[in-house]
C-alpha cells in the first residue's frame, strides 16, 4: 500500500502544481512576446526594466515572435490567450488585425502624446499602417559585404549584387520573394515608382524571377536573420541581405571586416499589438505598459542598445550614443539622411494580396 | 478402450459427459467462474493503462483529427456571406454576365454584418488563397460599406426623429415579453441573455427588417451592450426600406411606432435609392469581375476538395479539377523528394549503423558500455546544436573543406558544396537519426548467440557465408525496426532540412511549417499533412505485407 500512497501523493502534487501554473497570471505578472536575442535585450533595458521598477509588475519574456501569428490564432481558437503584449512586424500585425486576433488601438487615447504636445497619431504619422499596430522601430533590410573580398572598388549600388563578374562569390538572399523581387526589378531597369505595378502582372513576376535566375547558382538562401551575419563572418559569402541591426553588431560589436551597402534598403516596421479578447485587468495592464513603453523618451532609449530607428518623429533628436560602445548611434540608423539617400518602402497592401500567389511561384522556381 | 489407454484430456471429457460441467467450490460452472475472475483482471489491467490511453486520446489523437479535418472544412464562406452564397447558387458564370442585383443587395447586408463582426477580412484572406487580390478587395469594401447604408438611415432620420433612437427601435421590433425579460437581465450569475423575440405583427409585416435586427441584437449582446438602448446598424434602415418598397402592409402593425411606420411608408416612395451593383463597383471595379464571383461560388459549399487539390498541384476550375500552371507546381515534386531522400537516409543509416551495432554487440560489456555512451551522446545534445555544428563542418570555408584543401585533395578555388543542398541534408540527418538505427540493431544482435557463427564455421563455412547465411538473416528484424523508425522520423523532419537544406534539400514538412506559421493557410497545411500521413500508413501496410510486422523487434 505504500506504493499506492506515494503514487497518490505525487499525483495530487502534480495536479496541484499544474493548477497553480495554469492560474499563474497573478496580478503582478505579464507576458511580453518578442524576438529574443539582442532585440529583446534592447527592450529589456529600455522598456521592461524601467517599467518593472516603476510599477512592480513582473515581466515574463517569451521569444515567440517569429511564429506569433500562428500561435495567437491557436490560442484564440482554444479560448486561452496567455500573452499580454506581442512584438510583431507590420505585415504580421495587418494579418492579425484581418483575422480579428489583435485589438484595435486608438493612438490618441492609448498612446502618449509627444513632449511638445503633438498627438500620438501625428507623431507616428504614416507608420501606423494598421488599426491594431503600435509602431516601435523602423528597420531596414539591406546588404552587407566583406570589405576584404571586393577588391578596391567596394559595391555602391544594390545592382552590384547581380554583377557576379565584378564581385565574384556567393551572395545570401532571403528564402522568400519579398524584397528580392523588388530588387531584381529595380536592377532590371524598372523605375522605382513602377515596381509594384510591374510586379502585379504575370510578366513582371517572371521578369523578376528571370533576373534572379542570373545569380541563382551563386545564392545561399537564408531563412533566419542570423544566417547572413554568420556567413559574412565566416567568409562564406561576399555579400548578403539581412536586417540592418544584425549587420551593425557584426561590424561594430564583433569588428568583422564587413561594411554596409545602404543602397535601396527596404524600410519596414516592427511594433506592438495587444491580443484580442484579453480579460479586463490584463488588458488594462497591457495598455498601461504600451502607454509607457512607446513614449518619446523610451523609444529613443532603445536605440542606445540596437541600431533601429525610433518610430516617433519626436524621438529622433533624442537618439544618443550606444550604451556599451559609446559611439554615436545616429549614423547607424537606417533613417539617417546619409544612409537613406536611396530607399524603398515595403508595400504592405501589395504583399497582403500577392504574397500567397508570388510565394507559390517563387518556391516552385527555387525548387526547379 | 480401457482406462489405462485414455489420455488425461479424454479422462476429463469422459468425466464431464458423466457428471456434467466441472463446478467450482461455490457451485457455479468452473468456466464461468474462471471467466469472471479473468474479466476482473482484464478490467484492472485496463484501469492501469487508462490514464495513458486517455492522455493519448486527448492530447494526440483528437488534436490531429481536428487539424486534419481542416483540410476539407470550408464553412467560413457560407457563414460569413450566407445571403450572398444562397442568392449566388443559381447564377451561371458561363453567361459572362455579372450576378443580378439581388446578389449585390445580399452582399451589402452580409458585408455590413461581417464588417461589424470583423469577419470580412478573415474571409478575404481565406479567398485570397484561391484568387489573388480578394484580401484587399474585402478590406477596402469593409471600410466603405458603412457609407452605403447611411443613405437610407439619413433619410429615415430626416423624416422623423423617432428613427434616431435605439429605444424606439427596440420597442418597435421586440415583443413585450422579450423586452421586459431583457431589462430584468443583468448578465450576472451566469444566465445567458433572453433570446430575441420579435413582435408578431411586425415579424409578419417586416420580415427582412426583423431578420437583420435579430442579428443586430445578437451582436450587441456579444459585445456586452444593452440591445434595448443601442442604435441599430445602418443596414437595418436599408432592410426597412426594402420591406416598405416591397409593399409591406404596415397598417397591420399597431402599438408603438405604428404611426411612424405609416408615415415612413408614405415617404419611402420618394426616397433616394442605392444601386448596390454600382456602389460596389465604385468601391472596387473587381466586384464586376466574373472571376471574383466565380471564386465565391466555387467555394460556397461547406466542405471543399480545394485544399487537397492544391496539395497535389491542382486547382478547382469551373470545368472541374485541373493541373496548376507549370510555374506553380511544387508539392508533388516535394513529396517525391521527401520520399527519395528519406530512403537514402535510411539506407545510409543501415550502412553506417550495422557495423557499429555489430561491434557493440560483440565487445566485452565494459568496452561496449563505453561505446554505447558515444552512440547515445547525440541524444543528449540539442538537435539545433548538432545541426548548426554540421553547418560549421560542411560549409565551403568549413572544417571538412579546409582539411581537404590542406591535404591537397581539393583545390582552394573549387571547394566542395556540401551544405545548403541535398548532400547537406543527407549527411546531417543520417548523423542525427543514426542512434535510432543502432539501438534496435544492437538489441537484436545481442540476442544472436555467437555459437551459431562458430558452429557454421566449424561446419566449413567461410567467414562471408557464415555471416551472410547465418548471422545476417537473424539480424533482419533489427534492420526492419531501425528502418521503420528512421524512415518515419525522416519523412516528417523539418528543422534540419530547413537549416542545412538550401533549396534542393528541403522536405514537404518545410512547406507545411510555412503554411502553418507564415501564410496561415492551415487548410492546405492539413491537406499536405493528411497526404503525408496516408503515405506513411500505406508504406507501413506494405511493409507488413512484404516483410511482416512480426519480424520487427525493438528490443531483445
Amino acid at each position: 500500500m505504500k506504493l499506492t500512497k506515494t503514487l497518490l501523493a505525487t499525483t495530487a502534487l502534480t495536479v496541484a502544481a499544474g493548477m497553480a501554473s495554469a492560474d499563474g497570471h497573478m496580478a503582478s505578472e505579464m507576458t511580453i512576446v518578442s524576438w529574443g536575442g539582442a532585440y529583446s535585450n534592447s527592450q529589456q533595458e529600455a522598456y521592461h526594466n524601467p517599467y518593472m521598477e516603476k510599477t512592480g509588475v513582473n515581466i515574463i519574456n517569451d521569444s515567440s515572435s517569429s511564429e506569433a501569428v500562428a500561435k495567437l490564432r491557436a490560442m484564440n481558437e482554444a479560448g486561452n490567450v496567455t500573452w499580454d503584449v506581442v512584438d510583431v512586424v507590420a505585415a504580421d500585425a495587418i494579418r492579425l488585425c484581418d483575422e480579428g486576433l489583435a485589438m484595435e488601438i486608438d493612438p490618441d487615447e492609448h498612446l502618449a502624446p509627444a513632449p511638445d504636445g503633438t498627438s500620438a497619431e501625428d507623431d507616428f504619422g504614416d507608420l501606423i499602417v494598421s488599426d491594431c499596430f503600435i509602431p516601435q522601430i523602423v528597420y531596414s533590410t539591406t546588404f552587407g559585404y566583406r570589405t576584404d573580398m571586393v577588391g578596391d572598388t567596394p559595391p555602391t549600388s544594390v545592382c552590384d549584387v547581380f554583377d557576379t563578374e565584378a564581385y565574384p562569390g556567393k551572395r545570401a538572399l532571403e528564402k522568400n520573394p519579398i524584397n528580392n523581387m523588388e530588387w531584381a526589378l529595380l536592377c532590371d531597369g524598372v523605375a522605382k515608382d513602377e515596381v509594384y505595378d510591374v510586379l502585379e502582372t504575370e510578366e513582371g513576376q517572371q521578369q523578376a524571377l528571370d533576373k534572379l535566375a542570373t545569380i541563382k547558382d551563386e545564392v545561399i538562401w537564408w531563412s533566419a536573420g542570423a544566417d547572413t551575419p554568420q556567413l559574412l563572418a565566416d567568409g562564406e559569402i561576399v555579400m548578403g541581405s539581412t536586417y540592418n541591426g544584425r549587420l551593425f553588431s557584426v561590424i561594430e560589436e564583433q569588428k568583422q571586416p564587413v561594411a554596409m551597402l545602404w543602397d535601396a534598403q527596404v524600410f519596414d516596421l516592427d511594433g506592438w499589438i495587444i491580443p484580442a479578447g484579453l480579460p479586463e485587468d490584463r488588458l488594462a495592464r497591457a495598455l498601461d505598459y504600451i502607454y509607457f513603453a512607446t513614449d518619446t523618451q523610451r523609444l529613443a532609449d532603445q536605440s542606445k542598445y540596437i541600431s533601429y530607428g525610433p518610430a516617433r518623429a519626436s524621438s529622433a533628436p533624442l537618439v544618443s550614443t550606444h550604451a556599451d560602445l559609446g559611439i554615436e548611434m545616429a549614423p547607424h540608423m537606417p533613417t539617417d539622411p546619409e544612409n537613406a539617400k536611396n530607399t524603398f518602402l515595403y508595400n504592405y497592401e501589395f504583399w497582403a494580396d500577392y504574397r500567397d500567389d508570388i510565394d507559390a511561384k517563387f518556391q516552385a522556381w527555387l525548387a526547379q | 478402450m480401457t482406462d489405462s489407454t485414455m489420455t488425461p484430456d479424454e479422462h476429463r471429457r469422459a468425466d464431464e459427459a458423466a457428471t456434467g460441467p466441472m463446478l467450482a467450490a461455490d457451485g457455479r460452472p468452473l468456466k464461468v467462474s474462471l471467466n469472471r475472475a479473468l474479466r476482473r483482471q482484464k478490467l484492472r489491467a485496463m484501469l492501469l493503462i487508462a490514464p495513458l490511453l486517455i492522455f493519448v486520446l486527448v492530447t494526440f489523437i483528437a488534436p490531429i483529427a481536428d487539424m486534419l479535418f481542416r483540410s476539407i472544412e470550408n464553412q467560413i464562406v457560407s457563414d460569413t456571406l450566407p445571403r450572398t452564397t444562397s442568392e449566388l447558387a443559381t447564377w451561371d458564370a458561363e453567361t459572362g454576365e455579372i450576378p443580378p442585383p439581388e446578389v449585390f443587395d445580399a452582399l451589402f447586408k452580409d458585408m455590413f454584418i461581417a464588417t461589424e463582426r470583423k469577419a470580412h477580412t478573415r474571409l478575404g484572406s481565406r479567398l485570397n488563397y484561391e484568387l489573388t487580390g480578394v484580401s484587399s478587395l474585402f478590406r477596402k469594401s469593409g471600410r466603405r460599406v458603412d457609407d452605403m447604408g447611411e443613405v437610407y438611415q439619413d433619410q429615415f432620420e430626416d423624416l422623423n426623429d423617432f428613427w434616431k433612437d435605439g429605444e424606439n427601435w427596440s420597442a418597435l421590433m421586440g415583443s413585450d415579453a422579450w423586452r421586459s425579460s431583457m431589462s430584468d437581465w443583468d448578465g450576472k450569475d451566469g444566465r445567458s441573455a433572453p433570446a430575441f423575440e420579435p413582435r408578431s405583427d411586425v415579424a409578419s409585416t417586416l420580415p427582412e427588417t426583423v431578420a437583420i435586427y435579430r442579428e443586430f441584437v445578437d451582436f450587441v449582446l456579444s459585445e456586452d451592450d444593452n440591445p434595448l438602448a443601442e442604435d441599430p446598424w445602418a443596414v437595418v434602415y436599408a432592410a426597412l426600406y426594402e420591406d416598405l418598397a416591397n409593399g409591406a402592409d404596415v397598417s397591420a402593425v399597431s402599438g408603438a411606432g405604428a404611426a411612424e411606420l405609416l408615415e415612413a411608408e408614405a415617404a419611402a416612395s420618394n426616397f433616394e435609392t442605392v444601386d448596390y451593383t454600382a456602389a460596389f463597383a465604385d468601391v472596387d471595379k473587381d466586384w464586376h469581375s466574373i472571376e471574383v464571383w466565380q471564386t465565391i461560388q466555387t467555394y460556397s459549399p461547406d466542405f471543399t476538395s480545394g485544399y487537397f487539390l492544391n496539395a497535389v498541384d491542382m486547382q478547382k476550375t469551373p470545368d472541374g479539377p485541373a493541373m496548376r500552371p507549370d510555374n506553380e507546381r511544387i508539392y508533388i515534386k516535394l513529396f517525391i523528394r521527401t520520399m527519395f531522400m528519406s530512403l537514402v537516409i535510411t539506407g545510409s543509416c543501415i550502412l553506417l549503423g550495422y557495423p557499429v551495432a555489430w561491434i557493440l554487440a560483440n565487445l566485452p560489456a565494459r568496452t561496449a558500455n563505453l561505446l554505447m555512451i558515444l552512440v547515445l551522446l547525440p541524444f543528449w545534445t540539442s538537435l539545433l546544436v548538432r545541426t548548426s555544428a554540421w553547418k560549421v563542418m560542411l560549409q565551403q570555408q568549413g572544417v571538412v573543406n579546409d582539411t581537404l584543401v590542406w591535404l591537397g585533395i581539393v583545390a582552394d578555388d573549387s571547394r566542395l558544396a556540401l551544405i545548403n543542398n541535398q548532400t547537406g541534408t543527407i549527411i546531417a540527418m543520417t548523423h542525427i537519426l543514426l542512434p535510432f538505427m543502432i539501438l534496435p540493431l544492437y538489441s537484436v544482435m545481442k540476442t544472436i548467440p555467437p555459437s551459431y557463427l562458430r558452429a557454421a564455421k566449424s561446419l566449413g563455412a567461410t567467414n562471408w557465408t557464415a555471416f551472410w547465411r547465418v548471422y545476417f538473416p537473424q539480424s533482419v528484424p533489427g534492420i526492419g525496426a531501425g528502418s521503420i523508425l528512421v524512415f518515419i522520423l525522416a519523412i516528417g523532419y523539418y528543422i534540419t532540412p530547413e537549416i542545412v537544406g538550401g533549396t534542393t534539400g528541403t522536405f514537404i514538412s518545410n512547406r507545411i511549417a510555412y503554411h502553418i506559421s507564415s501564410s496561415l493557410n492551415w487548410g492546405l497545411a492539413a491537406a499536405l499533412g493528411a497526404i503525408l500521413l496516408a503515405f506513411v500508413l500505406g508504406l507501413y501496410w506494405a511493409y507488413d505485407k512484404i516483410v511482416g510486422i512480426d519480424n520487427v523487434k525493438l528490443g531483445g
